[in-house]
């Protein structure tokens, strides 16, 4: 049942909120997945009471303007909850309680929506594989030896594994798209701006968009119109209206639509071969659906990793500061001076992917680095942000592989231990077709597109211009409803 | 480019971290091929462009000069590490 | 001595009079108990974001316009990356790359002769407060009541060449930025801080190795830290030896300093635009309404005082020392319409009170004392209270400035004049019945004897009818 459908028999009183959230309940309590991360005790019988209370208030006729009204929904464990725990997945913030809502908490309970948990990723966001969080890896719903992707990983895998029907993740430079592509669901980062920041943790400000993960591209678009608009307590949300569920063209047609498609992207060595079969088949999807294919050249190719890579480390380091065992979180038992207290806490609460992206980040932004590194990647992204200017007059839409490959074997990475030259170059690699998204702020979703001979799910990822994001939902829907089922967990 | 040791060292004291030896070397190894990796970027030719921080040109996010309540003592001293009634506390500092 | 030169320059950071703070809406209130004007955002807790102050920005915008500062009109902020209790997000907002002011400067005069210099001033920037350490015998306490608050850094060239030019240049930026109504400048409360970049030379010397002074808390400790610092380097010189590159603390009570230990961590501050905030964008028209809106600066005062007042330089000059005392003057001539004896008034029995009270100008409420002395200058202008009761009552308001009203406190007292002539003729009908001998001796054309009667009737009458309308009664009846 998608998460449309949940609200709906809701709101027509032919389900409870409680027969909704209590199979989610029993999810995150088996935690089949290691989607989940820990709640503070007594987390059930909390939940179960909100359900009540949410009941009744649907029943004396609150909500029925809200299409997600009764849906349970996971929160990536980087959103801020009042009075619950929320540690980006990091021994540093373990026991941490938010005294406050991030603001998409605040909408998300005001369409009537109920919270069931946190969901597992990446520590702070940083890593693609889920393996570095602090709570363990989370493995793919797929095949129990794959990794589900980060850094969202528990958001796409708790989806996949239909233990929620929605859940919430965040993008920085692909964290949604590619566990999305990895567990054969739906992922939006949508435009950046156009959901509010506050009470997420921060990995990279200016790359960090909120999005959503669904089963379905309509669910996708529901859940984005409950949390996107403007905020007044994010500065850089800039979006004056949240997306609206009926201008978004359920039954769009692809006639006419002018594709895009960036050659080289596709000739990219460490491209999966089946990966590039199956999105040359949505292509032709889009071609025999009357859409005009045209190939480009997508230039600076090399320079989008780099560009990335070092922007992201360099917010990070700064943005990861604040975590110093002073005001909150882990403190060194055997930290006796300042300094030590600084020091090990750091040291100890950091895990080891964290601390090699904090030395990178202070490495670009150091004196005598900052105009060779930092300022250079600024002016990539400049250059590749016009690019895309130049790009979206001709293009609606330019498709690409969500990923290069499938998901990755668990501890692919050796995380703790050394990178081999080969794991450096998959983990770069792996965020090849996204991360240039982030660095232009633009919507991109990933839809699946199909399977590779293992039975993993593909990701064909459908990037839009700025702010046109209810017309890439639009799009996307329309390719679902053609693709059909090719592939369903 | 070379990482040495004490390149090392001196982001390991920006950074704010105490490494281990074992750690230092993985990082210098690492960081080493990292570098390697991104310092492509050196050769962007970038005469000209003004380097963008922002995804976006908006401008101007204010707010008014209005006070709101602030939040309790209590709430913001909630998971301080050590703390009493009314601060934080932290290990002596010196001047 | 003489062949030494000090070349200085200062940092002087003013904490902006805005009623919140920089980037979140909790109270800038001085004075609360510790944590208590917090809120997640300026204790930076995880996930918060910063959302500027737009009156920080007009703030700056005033000062920057003022002193002739080139206004950047695209600016924005940086971060600078250091680790510090003090320092909750362990960076502080600052702006290095595009600061709001640059260029500009103030003309200051000098010591006794009054010699005119300028000083240039390098940039201006917008920034945010730490938070404050109170220390115990064995750890330290963190109160972030004072973190995040706005702060203008006023960086000045190295132009001062002498203790009396900084305190020139400080007394100057002192008086622009109240008048400005931009900072409260309360030294003691750490709302205006300067630091001093102090270095020797000889004279047309290189430019020689600088210290940074800081922990200075008052003008006077300022001049005193000057000449040791000065001193020092110089005796340290002369000896051989070398100065190092360092942060110094004053300490006020020993009357010296010392070098402050340099923290653990290198000093790289790794600035960059702070990705949280957008730049800022200042039109034209904003900057036109700006400096339109841009209130009358004490020299202003001064001039316009001695023009429509006739007020003398050194009254103008003592009226205007002090926000609170022009804006004194101001609203109890506005209340009384009697510019002169309210100019009279501020500039001696009032500074007079003052002193001897030893209260700060800064202390006093200048809305709710000029209401009650413009009702005592009326009365004592229309001759209704006499210049010893209106002293009298001058004091007690300014004593007690919320509780004496005035006119209760002078009908409490009987302080009125009597204004009834039938009362004062009584009276002197009665002391000339006492005074026969007198009288004969003003019949016998002494004119020495009226005095004497003029005296008697003003004692009878304790002082409560005016001297003109004695003596003009005491002339009808003598004549009668």
């Amino acid at each position: 049942m998608s998460a449309l459908e949940i609200s709906a028999k809701i709101k027509a009183g032919e389900l409870k909120v409680v027969d909704a959230v209590r199979p989610c309940l029993d999810a995150l309590k088996e935690n089949r997945h290691n989607a989940f991360t820990p709640v503070k005790t007594g987390h059930e019988e909390r939940v179960l009471k909100k359900a009540e209370s949410l009941q009744k208030r649907i029943d004396a006729g609150e909500f029925v303007d809200s299409p997600l009204a009764g849906v349970p929904i996971g929160l990536k464990d980087n959103v801020s909850q009042i009075n619950e725990l929320v540690t980006g997945s990091s021994k540093m913030l373990t026991g941490y309680e938010s005294v406050f809502n991030a603001t998409i908490v605040d909408k998300i309970e005001q369409a009537g929506m109920l919270i069931v948990g946190k969901l597992n990723m990446d520590e702070f966001a940083m890593g693609s594989t889920n393996e570095t969080s602090f709570y363990g890896a989370v493995t793919n719903p797929h095949n129990n030896d794959r990794v589900a992707g980060g850094s969202s990983g528990g958001s796409a895998a708790a989806v996949a594994a239909k233990e929620i029907p929605l859940a919430i993740g965040s993008d920085t430079g692909g964290s949604i798209r590619q566990p999305s592509a990895f567990c054969g669901v739906v992922g939006m980062k949508p435009t950046y701006g156009t959901v509010s920041r506050y009470g997420v943790l921060a990995f990279a400000s200016s790359l960090d968009q909120v999005g959503a993960i669904a089963s379905n591209v309509s669910d996708c678009s529901a859940l984005l119109s409950v949390i996107s608009g403007e905020d007044k307590l994010d500065s850089t949300c800039v979006t004056k209206k949240p997306f609206c569920l009926e201008t978004i063209d359920e039954s769009a047609n692809l006639s006419g639509l002018k594709v895009g498609i960036p050659r080289n992207f596709l000739d990219v060595d460490v491209l999966d071969k089946e990966i590039k079969e199956s999105v040359t088949a949505a292509i032709e999807t889009f071609r025999t659906a009357g859409a005009i294919i045209e190939e480009f050249e997508m230039p600076l190719m090399e320079y989008i990793i780099p560009a990335y890579y070092i922007i992201s480390c360099a917010e990070g380091s700064s943005n990861f500061s604040k975590y110093d065992g002073l005001k909150y979180g882990y403190r060194s038992e055997k930290a006796k001076t300042l300094n030590e207290v600084y020091r090990l806490s750091r040291s100890e609460g950091f895990g080891m992917e964290v601390k090699r992206r904090i030395m990178v980040g202070s490495f670009v932004l150091s004196s005598g680095y900052y105009d060779a590194y930092y300022k250079k990647a600024l002016q990539a992204r400049e250059l590749i942000k016009n690019n895309y200017l130049k790009l979206f007059e001709k293009f609606d839409v330019i498709l690409t592989p969500t990923t290069p490959i499938t998901a990755y074997k668990l501890k692919s990475h050796q995380t703790e231990s050394e990178i081999a030259n080969v794991g450096i170059m998959k983990m770069y690699m792996g965020d090849i077709y996204t991360a240039s998204v982030n660095l232009a702020g633009l919507p991109a979703i990933s839809v699946p597109c199909g399977v590779d001979g293992e039975g993993l799910p593909i990701g064909l990822q459908i990037i839009g211009d700025s702010f046109a994001d209810e017309k890439l939902l639009g799009i996307a829907k329309a390719y679902e409803n053609i693709a059909g089922s090719v592939v369903k967990a | 480019m070379k990482f040495n040791h004490e390149l090392v060292s001196y982001l390991e004291d920006l950074s704010c971290l105490a490494l281990s030896e074992d750690e230092k070397a993985t990082l210098q190894s690492d960081l080493e091929k990292i570098l390697n990796h991104i310092q492509i970027i050196d050769k962007l030719d970038t005469e000209g462009v003004i380097p963008r921080s922002h995804p976006f040109d908006n401008v101007n996010a204010f707010r008014e000069d209005v006070v709101v309540s602030s939040f309790d003592r209590e709430l913001i001293l909630k998971n301080a590490p050590e703390k009493n009634d009314e601060m934080f506390i932290v290990p002596k500092t010196v001047e | 001595m003489s062949k030494w030169e000090v070349v200085m320059g200062l940092e002087v950071h003013a904490e902006l009079s805005t009623k919140t703070k920089i980037f979140c809406g909790c109270s800038t209130v001085f004075g609360g108990k510790p944590n208590t004007n917090v809120c997640p955002i300026c204790t930076g807790m995880p996930g918060t974001l910063p959302v500027l102050n737009r009156a920080v920005l007009d703030y700056a915008l005033k000062l920057g316009v003022t002193l002739g500062c080139n206004i950047n009109q695209n600016c924005k902020f940086d971060r600078k990356n250091y680790f510090y209790p003090d320092l909750p997000k362990a960076y502080q907002v600052s702006q290095l790359y595009a600061p709001i002011c640059q260029g500009g400067g103030l003309e200051i005069e000098v010591g006794e002769s009054g010699e005119k210099k300028f000083i240039n001033i390098h940039q201006i920037h917008m920034e945010e407060d730490a938070g404050k350490l109170v220390h115990e015998s064995n750890f330290t306490q963190i109160d972030y009541n004072r973190g995040c608050v706005p702060l203008l850094e006023i960086v000045s060239k190295p132009d001062f060449r002498s203790g009396d030019e900084v305190i020139a240049y400080l007394e100057k930026l002192r008086e622009t930025l109240m008048y400005l109504d931009v900072c409260d400048c309360k030294m003691q409360e750490g709302s205006l801080r300067a630091d001093v970049n102090l270095s020797v030379r000889k004279l047309g010397g290189e430019l020689g190795t600088r210290t940074e002074m800081k922990n200075l808390n008052s003008f006077k400790a300022i001049a005193r830290a000057i000449v040791y610092e000065s001193e020092r380097q110089i005796d340290l010189l002369e000896s051989g030896g070398e100065v190092k590159q360092e942060t110094r603390r004053w300490d006020d009570e020993r009357g010296e300093s010392y070098a402050m230990r340099s923290k653990a961590n290198a000093q790289d501050y790794r600035y960059f635009p702070d990705p949280d905030l957008l730049p800022i964008s200042i039109t034209d028209e904003e900057l036109e309404l700006i400096r339109k809106s841009l209130p009358e600066l004490a020299h202003q005062k001064r001039e316009r005082y001695m023009k429509d007042y006739g007020m003398s330089k050194i009254v103008a000059c003592t009226i205007t020392s002090h926000k609170n005392l022009s804006d004194l003057f101001e609203i109890t001539t506005e209340h009384s319409e009697q510019g002169g004896e309210v100019a009279n008034l501020i500039s001696g029995e009032f500074m007079r009170l003052l002193k001897s009270s030893n209260t700060l100008p800064e202390k006093i409420e200048p809305e709710i004392l000029g209401r009650k002395f413009a009702e005592l200058v009326k009365l004592v202008v229309d001759s209704k209270i006499n210049r010893g009761a209106y002293k009298e009552v001058v004091g007690k308001v300014f004593e007690s400035p919320h509780e004496i009203e005035p006119m209760a406190y002078i009908e409490e007292k009987g302080l009125l004049m009597i204004t009834d002539t039938g009362a004062v003729e009584e009276a002197v009908k009665s002391i000339l019945a006492k005074n026969q001998s007198a009288v004969d001796d003003y019949r016998a054309g002494k004119q020495k004897a009226f005095g004497f009667l003029m005296g008697q009737t003003m004692k009878k009458l304790g002082g409560t009818a005016s001297p003109d309308v004695i003596k003009s009664t005491l002339t009808d009846v003598l004549k009668g």
